[in-house]
C-alpha cells in the first residue's frame, strides 16, 4: 500500500495548480535578498572589487577575477586561529554536552532539596547577557591565571580560559534543553532497567542516553557553532594572534586605522562558514529535531 | 517465595499513596491488587519492587526485611502496562539485558534468551526492534524479559490494559497458565475486576490507599465486606439501595416506598432496628415472575447477547435484572420481580461495612 500511495503523491506534485504554486513563488521572491547576500560574498572573495554583484578590476572595468583574497590560507596565523576556533567549539560540545546531560538527568529524575531553586537560578543566570559579566569574568580569569599549572590552561589570555567561560555561559541553556528531553522519557523504562539489574549510572548511559541521541546531537551542533563563531568573549579575554580565534582574526582586518579590504574579509568569512555548512548538511535532521522535543521510534 | 507486607505506608508530604497495607502471600501464590485508578495499588507494587521507599512499615521476602534492598538485588521480574521495552535494542537484546547485567556468559545467555522467547512464541522475532512488533508481541517480549532471569517474584502492572479485548482474553489465560507452570509468586495489579477474578488465587481490594479486603475471588463475590467491594466486584454490578429492615412476627422485611421483600432470618436479624441500611442484590439473583412479587416497569433493555440486562423502575428505585432474551420486553411494560432473599447483602451506610460478614 505504502509505495503506491507515494507514487500518487509524486504524480500530484508534478501537476501543481496555481494555488499550490503561489506559496512557492512568494517564498522564492522573499528569499532572493538573502540569496543575493550570499552570492555577493561568494563573488567578492574571487574579485578585486565589486559593484553590486558584478566583479570589477582596479580600474573599474568588468573582470578582475583573482585568487589573491585567499592568500591568507598560506599564513600560519589563520591556521592557528582555525585550530583555536575548533578547540573552543569542541570544548563547548564536550563540556556543555556531558555536563548538561548529567545535570539534566538529576534535575529531571531525582528529588533533592534545592532542585526547584536551582532550576530557577539557572534560568535567571541565562538571562544575563555575557557582556554584563565581562568585568567579573575578567577578575575570575585573572585569579585562575594566578594558580600554578591550572592558570596556564584556563587563565586569562588562554584558549582554555575562553572555552571555560563559554561553556559556563551556555550551560543553563544546555541543561534546560536536555531536561526537556529527559522529561519526555517514560519512567517505566527506567524502572524496568533498575529492576533488570542496572545501576543508576548504567540506566543513564545505556537506556536513556541512546534515546535522547537526537537531542544530544542537536545540542552538540548548536554548541559547536556557538564556540566556532564566538567573538565577544575571545576578543575580550585574549591578546595577540597566538590565542585569537577566527572571528577575532577577521576583526583585525577591519581595524579603526587601516583601510578595510572587504573582499578579504568576505574570503575569511566564507572560509569560516565552510565547516558549519558541512556540519549542518549532515545533521540538519537532528538539528530540527530539537524543537520536536524527543526520541523517535519509542514504543 | 513468601512475601509479607506489614503496615506498609507511602506518603509524599500530605498525599498518602498507600496507607497501612498488611497482607501475606504464600509461595507460588497469584495475588491481584484490585481497585480504581489512584487507589494505591501501583504505589504498593512499586514499593515491593524497590522503586519507592516505604515511609513506614516493612516488606519481607521469606522473613528477610528488604526495605533497604535495591531493586536489582531483589530478584524480581516486572511487566509494565507500557511494556517499557528499550526501543534502541533488538528483541534479543531486550530479553537478554537482565542476563547481560548479571554478566552471564554469551553462549548461555543466547541459549536462555532463545528458550524464553520460544516459550513466549516470539522465537522468530529476536532480530526485530520493539517498534516493529504488534502490541501483543511487545507484551510477550516484556514478559520474556521479566522471566529470563528466573525471578522469585513476578510483578505485573496492568499488563493487558493496552491490548485489544480479544487479545486480552488470550494473554490472560496464557499468563495464568505460565504462572501455574513456573510456580513463581506473582502480584498482578489491575483495575479490571474480571481479570482479578479469573486469574488470582487471592484478591486484595484497595480503595484510597487502604486495603478493603484480602480474600479469594469467590469469597469476595459471595461475601463482600464493604459497599465498595459489592459495587466493584461482579459484572453487571450489584444493585445497591437504601431500605429499612423491619420485623413482622417471625418475618423480616426490607421495605422502602413501593418496595417490600422478605429477608431470611439469618440476614434480617442482624439489620433489624438499625434504621436505614444499604441493601445489595445482584442482577442474576432477581428474576422476572408471573403475577407475583414486586411490581415495576421496564425502563431500559440492554441486550448483552446471552442475557438481557433490564433496568426496572419501581417508584424512584432502579433495579438491574438479568432476563432471558427470548422474553419479549418493551419499554414501559409492567413486570413482576422475584428476588432470591437468601442472596441479599446488607450494609451499614455509616461505616460502609457489611452487617453480615466481618
Amino acid at each position: 500500500m505504502a509505495p503506491q500511495g507515494m507514487e500518487i503523491e509524486r504524480r500530484n506534485e508534478t501537476r501543481l495548480t496555481l494555488g499550490q504554486a503561489l506559496p512557492y513563488a512568494l517564498l522564492t521572491v522573499s528569499i532572493l535578498p538573502i540569496l543575493a547576500g550570499y552570492a555577493w560574498v561568494l563573488i567578492a572573495t574571487f574579485s578585486q572589487r565589486t559593484n553590486g554583484l558584478l566583479p570589477l578590476d582596479a580600474q573599474g572595468n568588468l573582470g578582475g577575477l583573482t585568487f589573491e583574497n585567499w592568500a591568507f590560507l598560506s599564513e600560519s596565523d589563520i591556521w592557528k586561529a582555525t585550530l583555536n576556533s575548533f578547540g573552543i567549539g569542541m570544548s563547548m560540545v564536550v563540556g556543555v554536552g556531558s555536563i548538561s546531560a548529567l545535570a539534566a538527568y538529576a534535575l529531571s529524575r531525582m528529588n533533592f532539596p534545592g532542585r526547584k531553586g536551582f532550576l530557577g537560578m539557572t534560568m535567571v543566570l541565562h538571562a544575563f547577557r555575557p557582556e554584563m559579566l565581562l568585568i567579573a569574568i575578567f577578575q575570575v580569569l585573572l585569579f585562575i591565571g594566578g594558580i600554578p599549572l591550572l592558570g596556564d590552561l584556563f587563565g586569562f589570555n588562554t584558549v582554555g580560559g575562553v572555552a571555560l567561560v563559554m561553556v559556563t555561559l551556555d550551560l543553563p541553556l544546555g541543561i534546560w534543553l536536555m531536561k526537556g528531553f529527559f522529561d519526555n522519557l517514560s519512567w517505566d523504562m527506567e524502572r524496568a532497567a533498575l529492576i533488570d539489574g542496572a545501576s543508576r549510572f548504567r540506566v543513564w548511559w545505556e537506556i536513556l542516553l541512546p534515546q535522547i541521541r537526537p537531542g544530544l546531537a542537536a545540542l552538540s551542533i548548536f554548541m559547536f557553532i556557538q564556540g566556532w563563531n564566538a567573538y565577544i568573549i575571545p576578543f575580550t579575554f585574549t591578546i595577540g594572534s597566538r590565542v585569537a580565534n577566527l572571528p577575532v582574526y577577521i576583526n583585525r582586518f577591519s581595524g579603526d586605522t587601516s583601510f578595510v579590504s572587504w573582499n578579504k574579509v568576505a574570503a575569511i568569512g566564507l572560509f569560516q562558514l565552510i565547516p558549519v555548512l558541512i556540519f549542518f548538511i549532515f545533521t540538519q535532521e537532528a538539528l530540527l529535531n530539537i524543537y520536536g522535543g524527543g526520541s523517535k521510534g519509542g514504543t | 517465595m513468601r512475601v509479607e507486607l506489614d503496615n506498609l505506608t507511602k506518603r509524599w508530604g500530605d498525599v498518602t499513596g498507600a496507607d497501612g497495607i498488611t497482607l501475606d502471600m504464600q509461595n507460588g501464590e497469584f495475588v491481584a491488587f484490585l481497585g480504581p485508578s489512584g487507589c494505591g495499588k501501583t504505589t504498593t507494587l512499586l514499593m515491593v519492587a524497590g522503586i519507592y521507599k516505604p515511609t513506614a512499615g516493612e516488606i519481607r521476602f521469606d522473613e528477610r526485611v528488604v526495605n533497604q534492598v535495591a531493586p536489582k538485588d531483589r530478584n524480581i521480574g516486572m511487566v509494565f502496562q507500557s511494556y517499557a521495552l528499550y526501543p534502541h535494542m533488538s528483541v534479543r537484546q531486550n530479553i537478554g539485558y537482565p542476563l547481560k547485567l548479571k554478566k552471564t556468559p554469551a553462549d548461555e545467555m543466547e541459549k536462555r534468551v532463545q528458550r524464553v522467547a520460544d516459550m513466549m512464541g516470539i522465537g522468530h522475532l529476536l532480530a526485530r526492534r520493539p517498534a516493529q512488533l504488534s502490541g501483543g508481541q511487545q507484551q510477550r517480549v516484556a514478559l520474556g524479559r521479566a522471566l529470563v532471569k528466573e525471578p522469585s517474584l513476578l510483578l505485573f502492572d496492568e499488563p493487558l490494559s493496552n491490548l485489544d479485548a480479544r487479545l486480552r482474553l488470550t494473554m490472560r489465560s496464557e499468563i495464568k497458565r505460565l504462572q501455574l507452570d513456573l510456580g513463581i509468586t506473582s502480584i498482578y495489579v489491575t483495575h479490571d475486576q474480571v481479570e482479578a477474578m479469573t486469574m488470582a488465587d487471592r484478591i486484595a481490594v484497595m480503595k484510597e490507599g487502604k486495603l478493603q479486603a484480602y480474600a479469594p475471588p469467590n469469597e469476595l463475590y459471595e461475601q463482600p465486606r464493604t459497599i465498595f467491594i459489592a459495587g466493584f466486584v461482579g459484572n453487571p454490578p450489584m444493585n445497591l439501595f437504601d431500605a429499612q429492615i423491619v420485623q413482622e412476627g417471625k418475618r423480616y422485611l426490607a421495605r422502602r416506598q413501593g418496595f417490600e421483600m422478605e429477608v431470611p432470618h439469618k440476614q434480617g436479624s442482624r439489620a433489624v432496628g438499625k434504621g436505614q441500611v444499604v441493601v445489595g442484590i445482584r442482577p442474576e439473583d432477581i428474576s422476572l415472575a408471573q403475577n407475583t412479587g414486586i411490581t415495576g416497569e421496564v425502563f431500559v433493555v440492554e441486550p448483552l447477547g446471552r442475557d438481557n440486562l433490564v433496568d426496572v423502575r419501581i417508584e424512584d428505585l432502579h433495579l438491574f435484572v438479568l432476563a432471558d432474551p427470548r422474553q419479549p420486553l418493551q419499554i414501559g411494560d409492567p413486570v413482576q420481580l422475584q428476588i432470591d432473599g437468601g442472596k441479599v447483602q446488607l450494609f451499614d451506610p455509616e461505616t460502609e461495612y457489611s452487617l453480615l460478614w466481618t
